[in-house]
């Protein structure tokens, strides 16, 4: 089973890299953008009896730090 | 007074030997050293050192593997017995990623790896780890870090705020840290993380001993009142 992790920095955590990358966007001259946000996504292959209690358990343990992170799972398509 | 201390090594741990260096020259006593996937530590410990470097390669987030190896399931119970615990640099974000410690400590807002030594303002001096040092004394340490810019939200740093916990502070912010906040301490007092190395100032040949005063005031808190 495929699932998708979507980790993103909870708003009003700043993220210096996104403010660089939307600087840079700038000097290329992409007029317009309002904000960059620079999250990650995390593809997990797991057995498909896993259940959604288990991949939370894995987001909150490791692979989401929830003082700065949200994180969101999405199942993919077999 | 002798101190028995550990030093836990992590692959990717680059300070672990500049801890027990220091560790041994003040304590006057042999170090011991534990490797990551020990699962038990020395009985009697007086302090337990988790050092700088890039463990596990700061893969996912700097701290985020080593403080799910095995080791550290013994450093957080032995933390809760009350054992002293010191992270510095990559071992801050070690005790803040297994939650010893609230915050997080995020890139450098400057997106850039930081290699100077750093004015420090010593805000708490009644801890066991800053005992020798007045409050308010300024002290310089090295720091050398991508991801220090301590982070809590704005009720978690109030509460340390007012708690005291906040004992190093930043003279000059060189990385962005909300509250200037250089290191911070546990709730019950045994457990510090601080970005700035000590053991990097211990000898004049370092350019400063500023350092020593953290590890002399860990050997005074052992001493008989």
């Amino acid at each position: 089973m495929k699932i998708r992790i979507h980790v993103s920095l909870k708003p009003g955590v700043l993220d210096p890299q996104g403010r660089a990358v939307h600087h840079a966007l700038e000097g290329l001259g992409f007029e317009g953008v309002k904000d960059v946000r620079i999250g990650r996504i995390i593809e997990l292959d797991v057995a498909s009896d896993t259940s959604d209690e288990r991949i939370d358990e894995m987001c909150r343990t490791l692979l989401a730090n929830t003082v700065i992170e949200n994180y969101r799972i999405e199942k993919g398509d077999e | 007074m002798t101190m028995r201390s550990a030093v836990i090594t992590f692959p990717g741990s680059n300070c672990d030997r500049d801890m027990v260096v220091a560790l041994e020259q003040l304590s006057r006593t042999s170090v011991a050293r534990v490797w990551h996937r020990d699962t038990s530590l020395p009985e009697g410990l007086d302090l337990i050192a988790l050092p700088g470097g890039f463990s596990y390669g700061d893969y996912l987030r700097a701290g985020a593997m080593a403080a799910n190896s095995p080791i550290m399931r013994e450093v957080v119970r032995a933390a809760e017995r009350g054992v002293p615990v010191l992270g510095v640099c990559n071992g801050f974000q070690v005790l803040a990623e297994s939650g010893l410690l609230p915050g997080a400590l995020m890139r450098n807002a400057s997106q850039n790896y930081i290699c100077r030594t750093v004015g420090l303002r010593v805000e708490n001096n009644r801890t066991r780890f800053t005992s020798a040092m007045a409050e308010g004394q300024e002290i310089r340490i090295p720091i050398a870090h991508h991801d220090g810019n301590y982070f809590a939200d704005p009720e978690t740093l109030e509460q340390l705020e007012g708690d005291g916990r906040i004992v190093f502070r930043y003279t000059e912010n060189p990385n962005g840290s909300r509250n200037d906040i250089a290191g911070v301490i546990s709730e019950k007092g045994n457990v510090l993380g601080m970005m700035p190395h000590p053991e990097r100032a211990i000898d004049q040949a370092h350019g400063g001993t500023d350092g020593r005063a953290i590890f002399e005031s860990l050997l005074e808190s052992l001493e008989p009142a």
